[in-house]
């Protein structure tokens, strides 16, 4: 879990092991009972705890918020948020910035729009060349941030200027529609009465846990965003590791708008337009510090969920759509304000 | 000249004989429970310069931060011409005349040389600055150090002699009366150094009274009235210049107690571990040749500055070398970054724990398995388990008392130097290199420490120890190599090295090489 996550309860633990002689009989103490029910509070992550009090509160307001019905479509609402939001958790993680995801994503579906449609490439041949072309940026802004030296806000500033711009060019702003059944089926099935694109979701979220907890590279991103020199000295490849997760960005930026695509029938060129500002949100709620090194998947989900179930209650409660946004950025500031007041404490001051 | 700066040449004079000076009683300074300053007299009288001399540590700088304003003591007194002089800030300090001329040159590279000289009291004259103003006593404080450096052109581009010539320049135009100079001709030349002396004689016979902190005896004993020694922060030996030996001032400087009993290391292997060749690094170090041997420990002495962390972060691969060669056991390999070293069988602590060695936020046992996690994981996987195994070797085999499951913060610098030293260890290096390795640590751990470098070198481990400690080099080492000025100054042998020998070396820059012969 997030270490800026933990709440006053670990605080506790910690400043009586700083206290504590330090002998291994009274560290087995603190290991003990006390020390176990901290450790499990601490796993609990701050925001889950707004995300429950929301959901609570909600299921009172709304007599169609607690249904199946509505909860599976809270689950596709976000999804593509959400697969972007993994992308960008890495890319914070390593103490960078994607402000390109939103573009990528509609470029990535235009070209694979494009190359179907006007190139008429087979479909199965225009949809893995979509992915590319979103790896591909991502790669660049990761080039642009290593080897160019260039701020990654600035590098994926400028990509996002350019990424936005082609998505409108390739079709001289035209929308592609016509899309295989097969395709459009992937956002219209489910699987055991789960919508594909929430597996998709929650399959990417998984995967990533699992690489930044037990892979030695994955691993290696909280070392970097902590402290690159004392990374680099360990021997870590940084610029390696930092291009991967760019392009790893990219590339989840474009199944992101893969899963658009599909949702719509129709490759827009203007879609994405307002998802940059979602997922940092997502990120940031989640717990992640925009100074890298912390952040974790659990808390970027339940920022995730925070955000879909807020935008879901607030549309049941007829809450007007432009005052939306006003309630996400007080969310935003009350998540990182509890953030900052829980690391502070732990901290001692 | 501006009655706001009241000129240098006029009322010295009279103010030499009225003024009884700078006089500081009982100063002491505790850091961390230990007296870096500890009951220190020091009286300064208008027109004399006192040579302030001492070991890394001895707690010069400490005392030149106090007396300008920059430290508060935790005792003593100071007095200016009898009243009590207590300032809280440097800003205080300038108000009663007293200046400190830093080390590192601090200037902003875009603003004019009259602007660096009256930064933060710029004058205005209706709501902008008074460049006129600022540039003609710009021009006339600079004309009289003898410097022909233009007042309107900005600092980038000038050289760190002219800068220094800018930082006295500032100094002089709060009209001080007392001027601290720590360590100015650190960064200087010869020629450039001789400049700085002849400013120091225009402030001297100005009726200024100077404190001139350097390690370079040649310099002190030619530019001092008076000499003080100070030693683990105690004053224990002065002198005035004349007829004063050199011999004297570095036996002063180093005779103390050893109190750790350092015992004779074991017998080192006859294969040699790692061989350095030729090594230089432009504007660091150069011409380095050494070898190691399996089990040795090296030790390399000098002062700061001398190039000696400069010289092994370039064969840890922490920086690239512009030339020379490194083999490790008989092989020539090629060294560019760490990861190079360490594949190589080398393995480095670096000096600053904090900023190079250790990630505080992260827990021990990840900060512990970070360079080896590739090995360490089982079907590809770095699990709690596999954490844990490790953190509980190195705890025992290091004796670190304190949790490795939370971040590091949260522990003593003893044991956070412990995990740092555990990093290196998990693979067994063939080499390891040790940079300052007890800095700020308590003594048990120093203790543990030694014995762990002791150990390792039993087992065949060549270690390199740099230390500004000369107690723990001569402890420790089979062989000490000197550095000084850049430049390996000479490698020494266990039974020969005493503290004298060691520091006589090592106070050696380009400037005296032959006065020693």
């Amino acid at each position: 879990m997030s270490r800026e996550r933990e709440t006053e309860m670990t605080t506790t633990s910690t400043r009586e092991m700083r206290t504590m002689p330090e002998s291994p009989a009274a560290e087995k103490r603190a290991a003990g009972f006390r020390g176990h029910v901290a450790s499990l509070a601490s796993k609990v992550p701050g925001p889950l705890v707004g995300l429950v009090v929301i959901f609570v509160a909600l299921s009172f307001l709304s007599p169609y918020f607690l249904t199946p019905r509505n909860l599976l479509n809270i689950l596709t609402q976000i999804s593509a948020i959400g697969i972007m939001s993994v992308g960008a958790l890495l890319v914070i993680i390593i103490g960078g910035i994607d402000l390109s995801v939103g573009a990528v994503l509609a470029l990535s579906m235009m070209s694979m729009g494009w190359l179907y449609s006007y190139a008429e490439w087979p479909f199965e041949a225009a949809l893995p060349a979509g992915l590319v072309v979103g790896a591909l940026i991502g790669l660049l802004n990761g080039v642009l941030a290593t080897y160019g030296k260039l701020q990654p806000f600035i590098a994926t500033l400028a990509t996002m200027s350019a990424a936005a711009g082609l998505a409108v060019f390739v079709t001289g702003g035209n929308p592609v529609t016509g899309f295989p059944e097969w395709f459009l089926a992937l956002t219209t099935m489910s699987i055991a009465g789960l919508p594909i694109q929430g597996v998709i979701l929650v399959l990417i979220f998984g995967i990533a846990a699992f690489w930044l907890r037990f892979r030695p590279t994955g691993r290696s991103l909280y070392a970097i965003g902590g402290n690159e020199e004392v990374a680099r000295l360990s021997g870590i490849p940084i610029r390696r590791i930092k291009l991967a997760v760019y392009t790893i960005a990219g590339l989840l930026a474009a199944v992101a708008g893969l899963l658009v695509t599909s949702r719509l029938d129709s490759a827009q060129p203007t879609a994405g337009g307002s998802d940059l500002l979602n997922v940092i949100a997502v990120v940031v709620i989640g717990g992640a510090s925009l100074a890298g090194g912390s952040g974790s998947l659990l808390g970027t989900f339940v920022g995730l969920l925070i955000i879909g179930v807020l935008n879901n209650g607030m549309s049941l409660l007829n809450v007007s759509p432009n005052l939306q946004p006003v309630v996400l950025g007080a969310v935003i500031v009350a998540a990182v304000m509890t953030d900052r007041r829980a690391s502070r404490a732990q901290s001692g001051h | 000249m501006d009655a706001q700066h009241p000129a240098l040449l006029t009322e010295e004079a009279t103010r030499t004989d009225a003024s009884t000076g700078l006089v500081c009683t009982g100063l002491t300074k505790i850091y961390g429970g230990i007296a870096v300053v500890n009951q220190v007299d020091i009286s300064l009288t208008p027109g004399t310069v006192v040579g302030l001399v001492g070991e890394n540590g001895a707690g010069k700088s400490t005392t030149s931060s106090m007396i300008a304003g920059m430290v508060q003591p935790d005792s003593g007194s100071m007095t200016i011409d009898g009243e009590a002089y207590e300032p809280r800030s440097p800003a205080d300090a300038l108000r009663a005349g007293v200046a400190l001329i830093h080390q590192e040159i601090r200037m902003i590279p875009d603003l004019s040389v009259a602007e660096n000289i009256f930064l933060g009291r710029l004058p205005l004259r209706r709501g902008v600055v008074d460049r006129a103003k600022i540039e003609e006593e710009s021009a006339h404080v600079l004309s009289l150090l003898g410097s022909r450096i233009d007042p309107r052109r900005p600092v980038r581009g000038l050289s760190i002699a002219s800068q220094q010539e800018i930082e006295i320049a500032r100094a002089l135009t709060r009209a001080p009366r007392y001027v601290i100079f720590d360590e100015p001709s650190a960064s200087l030349g010869e020629s450039e150094t001789a400049r700085v002396f002849d400013q120091i004689d225009v402030l001297r016979t100005n009726g200024v009274g100077i404190v001139y902190i350097s390690h370079k005896l040649d310099e002190i004993t030619r530019v001092a009235d008076s000499i003080i020694c100070l030693r683990d922060g105690r004053r224990v030996a002065d002198w005035s210049t004349t007829g004063v030996a050199k011999d004297d001032i570095v036996r002063a400087m180093v005779g103390r107690d050893f109190t750790y009993g350092h015992s004779t290391p074991t017998e080192h292997g006859a294969a040699i571990a790692l061989e350095v060749r030729d090594l230089s690094r432009e504007g660091a170090f150069e011409g380095v040749n050494f070898t190691v041997n399996q089990g040795e420990i090296l030790g390399i002495a000098g002062l700061i500055g001398a190039g000696r962390t400069e010289m092994v972060r370039t064969i840890a691969g922490s920086d690239r070398a512009t030339s020379g060669q490194i083999l490790v056991a008989g092989e020539p390999r090629t060294i560019r970054r760490p990861a190079d070293s360490i594949s190589a069988g080398i393995a480095m602590v670096p000096e600053d724990r904090k900023s190079q060695g250790l990630n505080l936020d992260r827990p021990g046992a990840d900060n512990m398995t970070l360079p080896w996690e590739k090995h360490l994981a089982q079907h590809g996987l770095v699990t709690q388990r596999v954490l844990d195994r490790v953190a509980r070797e190195q705890r025992e085999f290091l004796d670190i008392r304190g949790r490795t499951d939370i971040p590091v913060r949260h522990l003593s610098g003893g044991n956070q130097q412990k995990v740092l030293l555990g990093k290196w260890l998990i693979k067994r290096p063939d080499v390891l290199i040790l940079d300052e390795p007890t800095r700020g640590v308590d003594v048990g751990a120093k203790m543990t420490i030694y014995e762990t470098i002791r150990r390792l070198a039993a087992e065949g481990v060549a270690v390199i120890v740099v230390s500004s400690e000369l107690e723990e080099v001569l402890g420790l080492s089979h062989r000490v190599l000197v550095m000084a000025a850049g430049r390996q100054q000479g490698v020494i042998d266990r039974d020969q090295a005493t503290p004298e020998a060691v520091m006589r070396l090592a106070l050696r820059g380009h400037a005296d090489t032959d006065s020693e012969s």
